[in-house]
């Protein structure tokens, strides 16, 4: 009985933020889309011709798994922390809030349609990327596994900010500020080892810089860092992160009087 | 948990964080199937009874029970059984009406194929079927307030909160929410309302309770209550009268070349006032209640 109302509550939310974010695809889909195709041009084609190979990689093939990485972070996020806030700012948050839908499953409802939301964007852009250059697919298990835990990380993290968040100026704060200097500086577009020793130990402190460099190895068979150390990295951000929004949510931090 | 009253409040107690006493120990019982009607002036602490109720606030101290169960221990289940209408429009508005029905629905554990036939058959009892893919931001404010109550009901709860659910509604609309509302009642749902229009309480409620500053300050039967009104004020329309006239047995007050007021006890019938004022020679064009009972019991208890 609990697991059937469990189920359909579930299937509910994620078809209610899917439904959210394909309404509005010119707002959600397709600017990271456009983005990622002008970083192909321009560093990939333009500076890339100049930069020749990074680690036996054509520079273009090199910034393949960053930029999906790049968009696959910034899609999930956004989508959790602006559904869950705009549900909040709109109070139609208390839709959920006095249905019996326990918490466990209001996590999941929001994390789902932000992982969701990644891999669709995630999925366009490496699809954009066969225009350009053809990716080597070495081992698809962990490319798979970095994308889901990256992407579950990140809409996580968006709840998270969501839950706090009281204006709309502070769903924006996180990622303009925080977000995306660590994910420009996660690798993308280089190597950790092209670095100097100091910025090499400095760039070991960023978390993005595992996602991108354990995804890449998905691609390429090679990584600057360990990959059983990104994967644990990630799961150990997955684990903290949702204890969190569970907490959060219990104390009705942000959303109960 | 079948013969349990549908809300059971015991020492309800919130202070808000900035301070703000809204509710200072409130006793509350509202039997299953009552039409109960929760009054006070705006700021009294309804709203945020409402919130306990629905467990969009935390209590600071009581205890609250629905159909039996806590609201500390037993949430979930409370929550199934209560469907709320809130004061304010808090769907979102980018949505369409059938859908923000069946999400709803979906929150309940009510499977979508049934919720789209639930959802048929509330909607178009409400008269709003037609306007099913609309989105909700495209409606007029009676069809708002309807979707409010359709969204509230789609998983069929035993008991229904409305807070003021008829604010800025016009009149004929309201009396065709009020017909639909005690349809809903008599087929034994437990409503419990809150309404700035008195003539609601009377048209409607079986039991009331005031609450001033967080309080209660009385309950019980509608009829009763009414019963229990000391005297009414009565607005004269009359030929002339003198400024200085007087009614052997009532307190009169002129208000002007044309018009008095006069106080009849409750128990008095108006006949005996109208053979007063024929004595006196006043001649009266028409006679009216100042206010109506309700209203008189309103400003009673809550001036």
């Amino acid at each position: 009985m609990k697991l059937n109302l469990y189920r359909v509550s579930l299937l509910t939310l994620v078809r209610k933020e899917v439904t959210r974010f394909m309404r509005i695809w010119p707002q959600t889909l397709l600017p990271p889309v456009i983005n990622q195709t002008l970083y192909f041009i321009i560093f990939g084609t333009f500076i890339g011709s100049q930069v020749g190979e990074v680690n036996g990689i054509s520079y273009m093939a090199f910034i393949v798994p960053g930029l999906i990485m790049m968009s696959v972070i910034s899609a999930s996020f956004n989508n959790v922390v602006s559904s869950f806030f705009g549900n909040k700012f709109m109070k139609n948050l208390e839709e959920l809030m006095v249905s019996p839908t326990p918490n466990w499953v209001i996590i999941s409802g929001y994390a789902s349609g932000g992982v969701l939301r990644g891999l669709i964007v995630g999925g366009l852009v490496f699809l954009i990327s066969f225009l350009f250059v053809r990716p080597q697919i070495e081992h698809p298990f962990i490319i798979v596994l970095f994308v889901l835990l990256t992407a579950v990380v990140f809409s996580l993290g968006g709840l998270v900010n969501g839950i706090f968040a009281k204006k709309f100026d502070d769903i924006s704060i996180f990622s303009t500020f925080i977000l995306t200097p660590l994910t420009y500086f996660g690798g993308v577009f280089y190597s950790v080892e092209m670095l100097p020793e100091f910025w090499q130990t400095v760039s070991k402190f960023n978390p993005v810089l595992y996602m991108i460099d354990g995804f890449r190895y998905g691609f390429y068979g090679q990584a600057d860092l360990n990959v059983w150390l990104s994967i644990g990295m990630l799961v150990s951000f997955t684990l903290i992160l949702m204890v969190v929004s569970s907490v959060l949510l219990k104390r009705g931090i942000g959303i109960r009087n | 948990m079948t013969h349990e009253p549908a809300i059971q409040i015991q020492g309800l107690k919130k202070t808000y964080a900035n301070g703000t006493q809204a509710l200072r120990g409130i006793d509350l019982v509202v039997e299953q199937g009552d039409f109960f009607a929760l009054l006070g002036a705006n700021g009294a602490g309804k709203t945020t009874a409402i919130g306990v109720l629905t467990s969009l606030v935390n209590k600071n101290e009581g205890s609250v029970r629905v159909f039996g169960y806590d609201v500390d221990t037993q949430i979930n289940e409370v929550k199934r059984h209560i469907g709320v209408v809130p004061q304010e429009f808090n769907f979102n508005i980018f949505e369409k009406v059938i859908d923000i029905i069946v999400w709803q629905a979906g929150y309940f554990g009510v499977p979508r194929k049934i919720a789209l036939k639930r959802a048929e058959e509330i909607l178009k009892a409400l008269e709003l079927w037609d306007k099913r893919n609309v989105q909700s931001r495209e409606l007029s404010g009676g069809m708002k307030r309807r979707l409010l109550i359709a969204r509230a009901l789609i998983h069929k709860p035993k008991l229904l909160i409305l807070d003021e659910p008829t604010a800025g509604v016009d009149v004929e609309l309201r009396r065709g929410m009020w017909t639909y509302l005690k349809k809903l009642n008599q087929e034994g749902t437990t409503i419990l309302l809150t309404t700035h229009y008195l003539e609601e309480v009377e048209q409607l409620c079986k039991n009331m309770a005031m609450i001033k500053d967080g309080k209660v300050v009385t309950q019980g039967k509608v009829n009763s209550l009414l019963r229990s009104l000391e005297e009414q004020t009565y607005v004269l329309d009359v030929c002339d009268i003198k400024q200085d006239q007087q009614l052997k047995g009532y307190s009169l007050k002129v208000t002007g070349k044309h018009e008095a007021e006069v106080n009849l006890p409750a128990n008095e019938p108006i006949t005996t006032l109208i053979q007063a004022l024929a004595k006196e020679g006043i001649m009266v064009n028409d006679i009216q209640p100042k206010t109506n009972r309700m209203e008189q019991l309103f400003l009673n208890y809550l001036k």
